[in-house]
């Protein structure tokens, strides 16, 4: 049981955390044709789209309403309205997600009336879908945005069996996938593998890794996502076989699809390490009624033997972690699980996950923290975004990178951390980061009677510190 | 290449307990049924850690190519011993006899491209036996460029691995010990200095550097460890010390021997695994010494270094307590470190025994008791025979047995020399501990012993519709 600390300074000093808005357009980026509109000032926007940009390194559908200084004191419904319509018109959008802001929830902003005024005033744009989704900044981070929107466009877009005509199993090979932010597109790719493995057929919710995952196109400038969940695929999930719920974060998410469609529903917090891979592969299993391939089966033993290779180095490692919630949790898991230590956690936002972590202490706060925190209790190694490097260099020990954003790994929005094969790379990662120089190394010492007259002129230096 | 008669020198060493035995380390190695590196591997590994000299190995890639970079040995200053280098010959200066040219030109290159006090250059097979002469290349490139190159004719078919660790020490005392005066002696006012060495000290990750400041205290003034953090220059001058310890193992004896007989040095054994032999080795020198003062001083720090050691190593006892260890060491002396685990509280259910003598077997059994189980047949499956039939918790031995353990699941502590933890001295204690917790109380084993869930006996649940959401705990 894990105690949680809430933020007890006035100052967040280099933020962890990034916004509920930011959550919500990943979440929509994962769908074909859609864009995602911030209802804010501009600069929301902006800075959301630099984000993305800088972390996919790929152009980044992004929106605004664009809210000025008369908008936001006299109301900004018109924004809103007029945004929709816009889009509507020049882009040709299957999907359309409305994600408030700080502003406009301070505003007081009911973007669901403005919706409504939308469909009454324009007609012709009946078959676009829009979802509108309440995602103040003040409140959440990246995670709980996500799942907010994720919510929002299930209870919108995917319809109830007794009006559909959806029966569980109607599709005997389909299995519904929602996946937390925590997934990365070379985690979706290694799912779809796996599960295609048994002989069913995945369908995320939602996919980025049908749209940002790093493959040319045709086209040169689409202003829409070129990929990702297709909106008429919404309507199947009444008919799959299974739901597997991916990251506590969705667990609502999952809940409301299964009222919506009576389809069995599978959770999993994390899928990171043996175990949580374990219980993946034995539901597969269980749900396609079919023996577990003998390449996973390999690929179990693999990630076997890889933890005892690299248990040396990570057991008993005191290690400094500031992610998400779901994240979070995953890398305790995969720590623990390897004897290391979690010396300090630092996340985002109180989520129901947190409770139950194999850590004595979480904070929720910022990387001024987790610096704090890996000090006093001497971090060996540590885990965190791009903006932890700098911590890092100043805690003078390694770090793994992970999380949003990568702005200084070129590929790190791709890399593969779920499965027995993506747990098996991150123990190698990890390990390969501590085994020159995290355990104490003996210190140089020069005899007082020494003759040996070159300590001066050369540095000791392992080639590690290259 | 060295001559039979050579060898036969090199492999009658009086010193060493095995020598008259039929069962020597020195046997002929039997093909089919032998591990255990050659005589270049020993001659290497017993010189590399001379921080400051180049060391060249003269030969195609397989030798160097294989081993370098591959110990765990720390410098205090120079770091050149990791610099790699090698003749790389090729096929046509095999056949066209220019391997000779090749290290001639290679010994240039080195010391323009580093600068290094002396040059070593290993012999190996190939040019061995096509007959290139290094004795007569390392002089003739001495002379011409000014600075000392020492061959090491240590071609792998020598002999074993023991068989070069002698060469490596025949080669220090003919070559290089002898060839310079150590500095004028320091003065203390309190007490007087003494000059010693340290033999087959190869400080492993450093780990010599938490036994040196201990010495300092003493007045003793370390003129070489062969070879751990040497220096070219301190080799030279260990012909003036006043006592000779041989660490642990018998590999260099024979420079002990012949640094007694030419300078009439005394030498004795000892080790600095453990807290017992720890201060027997610190004893041993102020008794070697014939100095009543210092072997007063000495008391004095042993009895504060022991209190201090056993307080701070109160809190692992309770976690390593009862623990079941299968010992299998190569090297370092067994029963050495079978008292050292035993100051923890645990038990040593076996111990290899291959590379003892009959003296340490005695002590062993003085340990163990009679019923000692000791094992000859170091191979893998005898391990792993024993592991299981003895209920052992933890297996301790050399790196090459690592993964053995590890494919059959068993914890494992590696003391070899490629090991990155430092185990001597009083504090060397502390580090032992707390690597035998790491594994042994390692949550892996549990995660990796069991079955795939799929594979378990009973059946897996039966699927059924409905809502099956459940919460999944990994804890």
């Amino acid at each position: 049981m894990a105690e949680i600390i809430k933020r007890n300074k006035a100052l967040s000093v280099n933020p962890l955390k990034a916004s509920q808005p930011v959550g919500g357009t990943l979440a929509t980026l994962g769908f074909d044709r859609a864009m995602p509109m911030l209802h804010g000032s501009q600069g929301c926007t902006a800075f959301a789209k630099v984000f993305f940009v800088r972390h996919f390194r790929e152009p980044i559908p992004l929106q605004t309403t664009a809210m000025d200084q008369s908008s936001s004191v006299m109301g900004a419904d018109e924004n809103v309205i007029e945004g929709i319509k816009a889009i509507a018109e020049k882009s040709n959008p299957t999907l359309i997600v409305v994600l408030t802001t700080g502003l406009a929830e301070t505003q007081g902003a009911d973007v669901h009336r403005n919706l409504k005024e939308f469909r009454e005033q324009y007609p012709q744009f009946d078959h676009i879908a829009v979802v509108m989704v309440n995602t103040p900044d003040f409140t959440g981070c990246v995670e709980t945005g996500y799942a907010a929107t994720v919510y929002e466009i299930i209870k919108v877009l995917v319809p109830n069996a007794s009006e559909a005509g959806t029966k569980p199993n109607n599709r005997p090979r389909q299995v519904n996938v929602l996946v937390s932010p925590m997934l990365t597109s070379g985690d979706l790719e290694a799912l779809r593998d796996t599960i295609e493995q048994f002989n069913l057929r995945p369908v995320f919710v939602p996919n980025i890794s049908d749209s940002l995952d790093g493959s040319l196109t045709e086209d040169d400038f689409s202003p829409v996502t070129i990929g990702g969940t297709p909106i008429s695929e919404l309507k199947t999930l009444g008919d799959a076989t299974a739901t597997l719920v991916i990251g506590a974060s969705l667990q609502k998410s999952g809940e409301l699809l299964y009222e919506k469609t009576g389809v069995p529903t599978y959770q999993f917090d994390h899928l990171y390490g043996l175990q949580a891979s374990d219980d993946l592969i034995l539901t597969l299993a269980n749900i396609s009624q079919q023996p577990v391939p003998e390449r996973i089966e390999r690929q179990r033993s693999q990630l076997q033997d890889a933890m005892l290779d690299t248990h040396f180095m990570l057991g008993q490692l005191r290690v400094a972690i500031a992610a998400d919630p779901d994240q979070l949790n995953a890398f305790s898991h995969l720590l623990t699980g390897m004897g290391a230590e979690i010396v300090a956690a630092v996340t985002t936002a109180h989520t129901p996950v947190l409770a139950n972590m194999p850590v004595k202490q979480i904070k929720i706060g910022d990387l001024e923290d987790l610096e704090l925190l890996a000090k006093e209790h001497k971090a060996q190694l540590l885990i965190g975004n791009s903006h932890a490097v700098a911590s890092a260099e100043r805690l003078g020990i390694p770090i793994l990178r992970a999380g949003f954003p990568l702005y200084d790994l070129i590929g790190g929005y791709q890399k593969t951390w779920v499965g027995y094969r993506g747990s098996r790379q991150a123990l190698f990662d990890l390990a390969n980061l501590v085994i020159n120089f995290a355990h104490e190394e003996i210190e140089v010492y020069h005899s007082i009677y020494s003759q040996k007259f070159d300590a001066a002129q050369h540095h000791a230096c392992s080639p590690s510190c290259h | 290449m060295k001559t039979s008669k050579d060898i036969a020198e090199l492999l009658d060493e009086p010193a060493c307990e095995h020598n008259k035995k039929e069962k020597s380390g020195c046997a002929k190695p039997k093909p089919g049924s032998t591990a255990g590196g050659c005589a270049f591997d020993g001659a290497q590994i017993a010189l590399l850690p001379i921080a400051d000299v180049a060391h060249l190995v003269h030969g195609s890639i397989a030798c160097a190519g294989s081993s370098w970079d591959n110990r765990g040995t720390r410098s205090s200053g120079s770091q050149l011993y990791q610099i790699g280098m090698t003749t790389d010959l090729t096929e046509q200066d095999v056949i066209m006899g220019r391997s000779e040219k090749r290290l001639f030109h290679s010994i240039k290159q080195a010391i323009d491209s580093y600068n290094p006090p002396a040059v070593f250059v290993y012999n190996t097979c190939v040019p061995a036996l096509v007959g290139d002469d290094i004795n007569a290349i390392c002089k003739s490139a001495a002379e011409r460029y000014g600075v000392p190159v020492i061959p090491i004719d240590c071609a792998g078919f020598y002999g074993t691995k023991n068989l070069g660790n002698r060469i490596a020490g025949d080669a220090m005392v003919n070559h290089v010990i002898g060839t310079r005066e150590p500095q004028p002696q320091p003065q203390h006012p309190n007490y007087k200095i003494h000059d010693v060495n340290l033999i087959g000290e190869y400080n492993i990750a450093g780990e010599f550097w938490q036994v040196l400041p201990l010495l300092d205290e003493m007045g003793l003034r370390v003129l070489c460890t062969l070879s751990g953090d040497a220096r070219f220059h301190e080799v030279q001058t260990m012909h003036r010390a006043e006592v000779n310890m041989m660490v642990c193992s018998k590999a260099m004896v024979n420079v002990a021997r012949k640094l007694q007989k030419e300078y009439g040095t005394p030498w004795f054994e000892g080790s600095f695994y453990g807290i017992s032999d720890t201060s027997q080795a610190l004893r041993d020198f102020a008794k070697n010494l014939n100095d009543a003062d210092l072997v007063e001083r000495t008391e004095k720090i042993i009895a504060r270094e022991e209190v201090r050691i056993h307080a701070a190593l109160e809190p692992w006892k309770a976690r390593l307590k009862g623990k079941r260890v299968l010992l299998f060491t190569g090297g370092v002396k067994s029963w050495s470190v079978i008292s050292a685990l035993q100051d923890l509280g645990m038990v040593v259910v076996a111990t290899g025994t291959k590379k003892s003598t009959e003296e340490d077997k005695a002590r062993i059994r003085e340990l163990m008791g009679e019923e000692a189980m000791m094992i000859e047949d170091g191979s893998p499956k005898a391990l792993l025979k024993c592991v299981r039939d003895y209920n052992v918790d933890i297996l301790i031995a050399g790196g090459r047995n690592m993964y053995t353990a590890l494919k059959a699941k068993i914890p494992f502590l590696d003391i070899n020399q490629e090991r990155e933890f430092g185990y001597e001295g009083y504090q060397g204690m502390l580090e032992l501990v707390r690597q035998l917790s790491l594994t042994i109380e390692s949550p892996v084993w549990e995660a990796v012993r069991a079955p795939a869930p799929w594979k378990s006996t009973s059946p897996p649940p039966p699927f059924e519709g409905g809502r099956l959401t459940r919460e999944v705990n990994h804890g």
